[in-house]
């Protein structure tokens, strides 16, 4: 293992440590609780999210105006504790209610729900809204469903604008859902990554290999296969995302093309020609492009796509200014 | 099991044995789930250790619900929640009982399981911690209802749990992270179901003077 790290236990405080010392004007940090909290707090429906480090910037880099007002951050891929989630809560919470965003996996969702029983003991209100857009997971009786990957980005700016608009608890919660609802996501890697405290990859793949529909914490993918181009990869997930949505010509989407935290942005680019490659021919209109580290799994090498589909409401959210660390937009 | 001198021995050897199995519990993750089981459980079951010097003169109720918050607010994932809903259930148990009796250690049990099972939204036969809890509960139950001694209901508990471990190796995944692998999670132990076969275990041998 070779990371820019001094003790594998403290990655996550020194890290946070460093964010608050680089963006001293958008968050602060509840010292011991691992959370990073907006200032300047306005009275509104406040959202916080969080998982697991090693996704960054998510969560807390998109603590700020119009997207999150707290982001929780568990040691590396873990989900954070309740005790940690619900001093976000108390710490954002102005009176009109807290919205957590969760992404779909066991832990996190244990974690948070009891946060939000400890917060409804204390008297305040939360709602929660559940991300699972990743389609190479079969959502069925048989598994946990789908999990949430990098179209959790979408949901934190579109529904922390509503919130921002001055939209209402149950108002904003809707606006997550039908976000959820319209966002798809799909994976793919070439190399694994290694959690500091574990000294050694996750998993394997050989130098010929790549691993498909793999989630954001190194979990095994659907399944393995030589390396293709770029053309054939990005159609493979691009065809697994259009099977599983219904778009028709003249549909506006959102497009994010997220690297994984070892990929170079040339190579997330030529990924992004190639998926237009695909939905131009088809009438799908590209109301906004998003390239770069959203959510990352620590060093892998690899990418995902997201299209969300659009419509006035969500493109009119979308669009909405929002300035976070890692997402400003005018 | 007894006094809370006894129950405070146990705990501790119970941390002993996860913080023992730290890798082995890691490695078992590894290729299921996201390889970070041993290390969050042995997180926090050195913190319930650090804190048990203190507590000599905490009652049984107040023993395990401490090292119910311990586990719920260090280790994360699903185990925390999980672990901690049951050493919680198990301290309503104890509430306001001086000594763990017979029948309090089936309650404690049959508790415990069922806040599992209810937390996870889970049952029996999903690769999950409830694969050793389960049996080895109705086994606990069976043997002290004979009139087995403590520490033989216990091992024959220990044993029915490490079947269920090893049940766990022919089935499918449907609940927690291993169940995105489908099929191909048939022939890994569940790592949840291990550590849960450790605890029942390590009771085992503490009464048994091991």
């Amino acid at each position: 293992m070779k990371k820019i790290i001094n003790n594998p236990e403290q990655v996550v405080t020194e890290m946070l440590e460093g964010v608050v010392k680089a963006h001293p004007d958008y968050v602060t940090c509840i010292p011991d609780k691992h959370v990073l909290v907006r200032k300047n707090l306005t009275k509104k429906v406040t959202l916080v999210s969080g998982g697991g480090s090693g996704h960054e910037p998510s969560h807390g880099g998109y603590v700020g105006k119009g997207m999150l007002d707290a982001a929780v951050a568990g040691e590396v891929f873990t989900s954070p504790t309740p005790d940690q989630v619900f001093e976000a809560i108390k710490a954002i919470d102005q009176g009109k209610g807290v919205l957590m965003v969760i992404k779909n996996y066991t832990g996190d969702i244990l974690n948070f729900e009891m946060a939000g029983e400890m917060a409804e003991a204390e008297g305040i209100e939360t709602a929660s809204v559940v991300v699972n857009d990743d389609v190479a997971v079969e959502d069925s009786l048989y598994t946990t469903g789908r999990r949430g990957i990098a179209g959790t980005v979408l949901i934190h700016k579109i529904a922390g604008a509503a919130a921002e608009k001055g939209m209402e608890l149950a108002e904003v919660k809707r606006v997550a859902e039908k976000v959820i609802a319209n966002v798809r996501s799909m994976g793919m890697s070439l190399t694994p990554c290694t959690i500091p405290a574990a000294g050694k990859p996750g998993f394997d793949l050989a130098e010929d290999e790549m691993e498909i529909g793999l989630g954001i914490h190194g979990e095994p993918g659907t399944h393995r296969e030589k390396i293709a181009d770029a053309a054939s990869i990005v159609k493979q997930l691009t065809d697994k995302i259009l099977g599983d949505m219904k778009l028709a010509s003249g549909d506006e989407v959102a497009l994010m093309i997220n690297g994984l935290g070892g990929t170079p942005l040339m190579e997330l680019y030529i990924a992004n020609n190639e998926v237009r490659k695909i939905l131009d021919p088809l009438g799908i209109k590209i109301a906004k492009t998003l390239v770069g580290n959203f959510m990352t799994s620590i060093e892998m090498a690899g990418f995902s796509v997201t299209i969300l589909k659009l419509d006035d409401e969500i493109k009119e959210l979308l669009n909405a200014p929002a300035d976070t660390p890692a997402f400003k937009q005018v | 099991m007894g006094s809370a001198q006894s129950l405070k021995r146990i705990i501790d050897a119970i941390g002993d044995a996860i913080i023992e199995n730290k890798e082995y519990l890691t490695d078992l993750d590894r290729p299921i789930g996201d390889s970070d089981h041993g290390f969050n459980m042995a997180k926090g079951f050195s913190v319930v250790k650090q804190k048990l010097p203190d507590m000599d003169n905490e009652s049984v109720e107040n023993l395990l619900k401490t090292v119910a918050m311990a586990l719920i607010s260090t280790v994360g994932g699903a185990s925390g929640p999980l672990y901690g809903t049951a050493f919680l259930q198990a301290s309503k148990v104890m509430k306001g009982k001086d000594e763990i009796g017979r029948e309090d250690v089936v309650a404690i049990f049959e508790e415990a399981t069922q806040g599992v099972a209810k937390r996870g939204k889970s049952h029996q036969g999903e690769k999950t911690m409830l694969d050793a809890l389960i049996p080895a509960t109705e086994t606990l139950k069976a043997e002290i209802a004979a009139g087995a001694p403590l520490a033989e209901a216990f091992e024959k508990a220990a044993q029915s749990a490490l079947e269920g471990v090893e049940y766990t190796k022919t089935i499918i995944a449907t609940k927690g992270r291993a169940s995105y692998l489908g099929e191909r999670s048939i022939g890994h132990q569940d790592p949840g179901a291990t550590s849960s076969y450790i605890i029942i275990d390590t009771v085992a041998k503490a009464l048994s003077g091991g």
